[in-house]
């Protein structure tokens, strides 16, 4: 009897996985070693923007252990350029992107030349013994001028305008004129936000090991997308598509920064081939840091108009943002991401967005948890606070006034996307609740009138997200590269086993155990009896990967299909050795019984009869195993109330989160501890926008912030206790009700935080903390100081006044 | 991320650490806890051809009572110095300090005398041993010399200790009965201090006999605020004397600006710290 009686969907089930990932005995892609290995290490460009003149690479070649020293002329003809997938307007300018720098170098951290040695350290040593001769070109670091066209990061293309994008509620039809709610405004709110930059800082550096030596190539490589990463390699280096394996192993963490196709792994292919001979590479922290993608970067200038009555009437958005050096993978795409979302669950009549995307001498920038929608969400409750301040008012009952009501889904948005379904009333009664909104009040209001050293400051924020990335129409209505479909296949093995097969590569997120769940209630079988295969193209051999939260929404729906055909299948197959009808089958708890009768055969039972196909139905092939290829209709819409008081020290500008609730809508959840974890996850990484993180570059364009003790990652000690609670109101676009989660957190916190922090000395004349809000910041607005002004370039000691700049050593 | 190659010793005596450390000449380099070495190391920001190691010789290692002074071995490990009962007892300001460096991990292996050696000036430990007037032991090729912690700090990672010199031991005069706190101010928990004040007060019947304080990260040496000392005793031990006390906490600082502090604004923290520290000591 293999029926589960308890269902496991809904269960807060410990995940399969942890016991090997939490312990590192596992196949991170740094512990895979193949006889003969060699090893990479680069050599990377001090200088932010450089002619580089001469390399000088004899010494390195005759170091111990060395075996090639390459240079980016060494592998001009076979290394190509960089893929960018999502040309978001047909004359967007893209500059040739080398793997390995040819002639320029474009960003401090740029890889300029690579070692291989028979072991890591002899490569380091050849690294310190390679001379390059940089003349200096002109830095483009702010993005204002960079927009302006100052001075040029790619001259051939005449500006460093890659591309405008815009969308217009009038000429799409889809609402009302922006330019004339401005004019008839009652009210204005306008407002210039920055997104600092942040860098992802996934726990797992990053790291690729290639096998050149058997029939097909195999790449090994700690990325989110085992199978965009093969298609690319092909059509980046020629190889057939065919002759490529890619195994993502296990892969400890993402956030976005391993959604690419990296010089290295592009590197260590070609050199791999070259050589003929195993490589790996694997990179450090500091040279994490400064050349894996970075995210956000962005120049808000927001206008909202609103009628005195504090009815919303217009929103214009104009953006400029920060590609970096180069257009990676989805580079351009990820401002356009939060295009849709500026106006959030509100009903905005009238909606205009612009973006320019500029390129500066810094590290390129490309998705990072929440992909433009973090930004957008920011940007709309920031200002939905100063509308309540500018009116007096209450900040959610203005809220309140303007969102779409739970009787209003579904809705159709000033940009044409429907929203399935909400409740946000509900989420913010809960989260108000979970709070004690009235009584933080009031002891605000106390710590007011006693003027207190400490006062104390309440931050909301709601928000949805389009996510469930995508409808692969939709996607090509963006101009983006590929669909947004997913794949599964259920294979019955003969001894009542299952394997699972999802294209949709978890590096974290916990899909063995979820789809593990999902399937043991649909197929009727133990949690135990399933194996969950993933990130590996011969597998897993199609599928999009992970990101987005698309995984639940879209590849958990492909495998769903993919065991309604095994069921459908073995319904045949039950049907002919229970001598009924398929009709007279009903199946439940992994049993087809026929109805009314005590007949009965289990779906086990039926995967080994058809195993040993001696008595099948006529036409019938001896295999029960499906696939489904699923493509949504719609994006999913989660959404959340979340509510933050913070303690600002009016002193120092210390700021100290007191207390945060939320209350997200997911819709259906699969495993409970999974879905707290992603929020956990995603409130700690949106906090620390808004308290600690930033990419700092000096006057040179050098990163500052080069090593962990600079790039301040909040730890479990600095981060407050989570009140989390939920909503359910499951999604109609998708048949398990669920909404994705992944970003959640990280999307809706930094607003909380941030809208916190003001409201707490909005009465000391504050209306603004530029991000992070680090106390120098909050002391400074406080004291209306302007915020950066008088930096020493001395040291200030501690382990971050070394000198980390470039180099991997 | 991987060290230029050198040679290691290991030696088990003081005296066989200094002769090693002299032979193996200006190259040489000696390795306590490697908290702080370690990623100097691996950045290549230093190349030592001859790492000396310490952790053998465990005569350098331990707390031990000796009259009016503690004596603290230069190896024993921050976790056993907040875990010992004669710091509690006679160097409170020692132990608050202690608590507040980095974590349980970093604490277990680094040292005392290699915090102090390495003298960071945004190390926790160097205001303390200033304030508390500690006397550095240390050993060369000539035999030892003590050094008074005001002679020992000399600019920014640099100390009096000579080339073939160690750090045996420090001498920390028992302030038994003072009340004493480490204010730290850094952005996540972590993190090392922007500015950090120690603070020592002696107080009978109310009045302030004997203050010291001592301020981190706020020049390239950490600095005794002499002015408020001077201005704190005799007084008695409220708020409003120390309020008007540590706004001369500043006075003859020079303190670099950085991403999370310019000049002006450190120097308003150390008033600001100056204060919590102090009345957190006197418990006022
Ligand atoms: C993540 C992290 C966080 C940290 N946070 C803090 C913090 O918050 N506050 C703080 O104060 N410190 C902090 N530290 C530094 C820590 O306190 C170190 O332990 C200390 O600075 C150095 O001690 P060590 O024994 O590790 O010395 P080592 O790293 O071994 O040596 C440091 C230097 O001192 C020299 N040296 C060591 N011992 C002697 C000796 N006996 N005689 C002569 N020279 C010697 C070495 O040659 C070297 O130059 C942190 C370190 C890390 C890694």
């Amino acid at each position: 009897m293999t029926a589960t009686v308890e269902p496991e969907v809904g269960r807060a089930r410990t995940r399969k996985e942890d016991a090997r990932l939490i312990t590192g005995r596992t196949r991170w892609t740094d512990n895979i070693t193949l006889p003969g290995l060699l090893h990479l290490v680069f050599v990377r460009s001090p200088a932010a923007h450089a002619k580089i003149t001469a390399i000088d690479t004899d010494e390195a070649r005759r170091m111990p252990g060395v075996i090639a020293v390459f240079t980016g002329r060494d592998l001009a003809d076979v290394q190509g350029s960089l893929p960018c997938a999502w040309p978001i307007t047909p004359d967007m300018k893209a500059p040739p992107a080398p793997p390995l720098a040819v002639d320029q170098v474009n960003f401090a951290g740029e890889a300029v030349a690579v070692v291989v040695a028979r072991s890591r350290a002899e490569a380091v040593d050849a690294v310190a013994a390679i001379d390059i001769d940089y003349d200096d070109l002109p830095v483009v670091l702010d993005l204002a001028a960079a927009a302006a066209d100052s001075d040029l990061v790619h001259p051939d293309l005449g500006t460093n305008r890659s591309a405008t994008w815009v969308f217009d509620s009038a000429d799409a039809g889809t609402g009302g004129d922006v330019a004339a709610a401005i004019a008839d405004a009652e009210v204005l709110i306008e407002r210039t936000y920055r997104q600092q930059r942040l860098i992802p800082a996934f726990m797992e550096p990053r790291s690729v090991v290639v096998d050149p030596t058997g029939e097909q190539l195999t790449m090994w490589s700690a990325t989110q997308v085992p199978h965009i990463l093969r298609l690319m390699l092909a059509l980046t280096t020629g190889t057939p598509e065919h002759k490529i394996r890619v195994i993502a192993p296990d892969v400890g963490g993402g956030f976005g920064g391993k959604l690419q196709v990296t010089p290295e792994e592009v590197l260590a292919m070609v050199i791999a081939q070259r050589l003929g001979k195993p490589v790996k590479w694997t990179e450090t922290r500091s040279e994490s840091l400064v050349s894996a993608h970075h995210g956000r970067d962005q120049i808000q200038k927001l206008t909202l108009a609103a009628r005195r009555d504090g009815t919303v009437t217009g929103l214009k958005v104009e953006l400029l943002a920060d590609m970096g050096a180069y257009l990676r993978l989805v580079t351009p795409g990820v401002p356009i991401l939060g295009a849709f979302m500026f106006n959030a669950i509100y009903k905005f009549p009238a909606y205009h967005f612009s973006c320019t995307n500029v390129f500066t001498t810094k590290t390129p920038t490309d998705a990072y948890r929440g992909a433009g929608r973090p930004e957008a969400t920011f940007a709309i409750e920031r200002l939905m606070d100063e509308l309540a301040a500018e009116l007096g008012r209450d900040p959610i009952e203005v809220r309140a006034q303007n969102w779409i009501r739970h009787d209003e889904f579904p809705f159709t948005t000033v940009c044409g996307l429907e929203y399935d379904t909400g409740n946000y009333e509900a989420a913010t009664a809960r989260a108000k609740e979970l709070f004690d909104y009235d009584g933080l009040r009031a002891e605000q209001r106390e710590r007011r009138e006693r003027g207190d050293v400490v006062q104390l400051g309440i931050g909301t924020s709601t928000f949805t997200e389009m996510c469930g990335l995508a409808p692969s129409r939709v996607l090509g209505s963006l101009s983006y590269g590929a669909g947004g479909w997913e794949h599964a296949a259920i294979r019955m093995l003969p001894s009542g086993k299952v394997e699972v097969v999802t294209g949709s590569s978890a590096h974290g997120q916990g899909h063995e155990t979820a789809w593990s769940q999902i399937v043991a209630d649909q197929l009727g079988v133990p949690f135990e009896d399933i194996e969950v295969l993933h990130g590996d193209t011969q597998s897993s051999p199609k599928g999009l990967d992970t990101y987005g939260s698309r995984s639940l929404t879209v590849g958990a729906m492909a495998v769903l299909k993919a065991g309604e055909k095994v069921i459908a299948k073995a319904r045949r197959v039950a049907a002919h050795q229970l001598e009924c009808a398929e009709g007279d089958l009903e199946f439940a708890g992994g049993r087809f019984t026929v109805r009314g009768t005590e007949k009965s055969t289990g779906i086990t039972d039926v995967a080994l009869a058809v195993f040993a196909a001696h008595d099948l139905p006529d036409g019938v092939e001896p295999s029960l195993d499906s696939e489904a290829t699923f493509d949504p209709e719609n994006f999913s819409f989660p959404h959340g109330t979340h509510l933050c008081a913070v303690e600002v020290d009016t002193e120092t500008g210390f700021v100290k989160i007191r207390k945060y609730a939320c209350v997200d809508d997911v819709g259906t959840v699969v495993n409970p501890l999974i879905v707290d974890g992603q929020v956990h996850g995603g409130l700690a990484q949106g906090l620390a926008q808004a308290l600690y993180e930033e990419a700092v570059h000096d006057e040179s364009g050098t990163l500052t912030t080069g090593t962990l003790a600079d790039y301040l990652v909040p730890s479990a000690v600095d981060l407050p206790h989570f009140d989390t609670d939920r909503t359910v109101t499951p999604s109609t676009t998708n048949q398990l009700g669920a909404k994705g989660v992944g970003e959640a957190g990280t999307i809706a916190s930094t607003p909380a935080v941030v809208n916190a922090v003001v409201d707490a000395v909005r009465h000391l004349g504050v209306t603004d903390v530029p991000m992070p809000c680090t106390p120098m910041r909050v002391w400074a607005a406080i004291n209306h100081r302007s915020a950066d002004s008088g930096l020493g370039t001395e040291a200030g000691g501690g382990l971050g006044s070394l000198d980390t700049s470039g180099g991997a050593v | 991320m991987i060290p230029t190659a050198f040679d290691y010793l290991a030696p088990s005596t003081v005296d066989d650490a200094v002769r090693v450390l002299a032979d193996a000449g200006e190259d040489a380099k000696v390795i306590a806890g490697g908290q702080s070495l370690v990623p100097v190391l691996r950045m290549r920001l230093a190349a030592p051809t001859t790492l000396v190691d310490l952790g053998r010789i465990a005569e350098l290692r331990g707390i031990r009572d000796d009259g009016d002074a503690l004596v603290i071995g230069a190896m024993t490990t921050h976790h056993d110095v907040r875990r010992d009962p004669l710091v509690a007892t006679h160097t409170a300001l020692l132990r608050a300090a202690t608590d507040t460096v980095a974590d349980p991990q970093v604490r277990h292996r680094g040292t005392f005398g290699g915090a102090l050696a390495h003298a960071d000036p945004a190390g926790d430990l160097l205001a303390p041993a200033l304030a508390l007037e500690a006397e550095m032991v240390v050993c060369g090729m000539d035999g030892r010399r003590a050094v008074a912690a005001r002679d020992f700090f000399v600019d920014y990672f640099t100390t009096a200790l000579r080339p073939d010199e160690i750090l045996v031991e420090v001498r920390v005069p028992k302030h038994t009965g003072w009340g004493a706190h480490y204010e730290k101010f850094s952005r996540v928990a972590q993190a090392w201090s922007i500015v950090a004040v120690a603070a020592a007060v002696q107080a009978e019947d109310g009045v302030i006999t004997q203050a010291r304080v001592g301020l981190t990260n706020m020049s390239s040496v950490p600095v005794r605020a002499h002015a408020v000392e001077d201005a704190l005793v005799g007084r008695p031990a409220t708020v409003e004397s120390i309020r008007a006390a540590a706004e001369l906490a500043a006075e003859g600082t020079r303190p670099a600006g950085d991403g999370n502090a310019d000049v002006a604004y450190r120097q308003h923290l150390a008033r600001v710290l100056t204060t919590r520290a102090l009345v957190t000591a006197v418990g006022a």
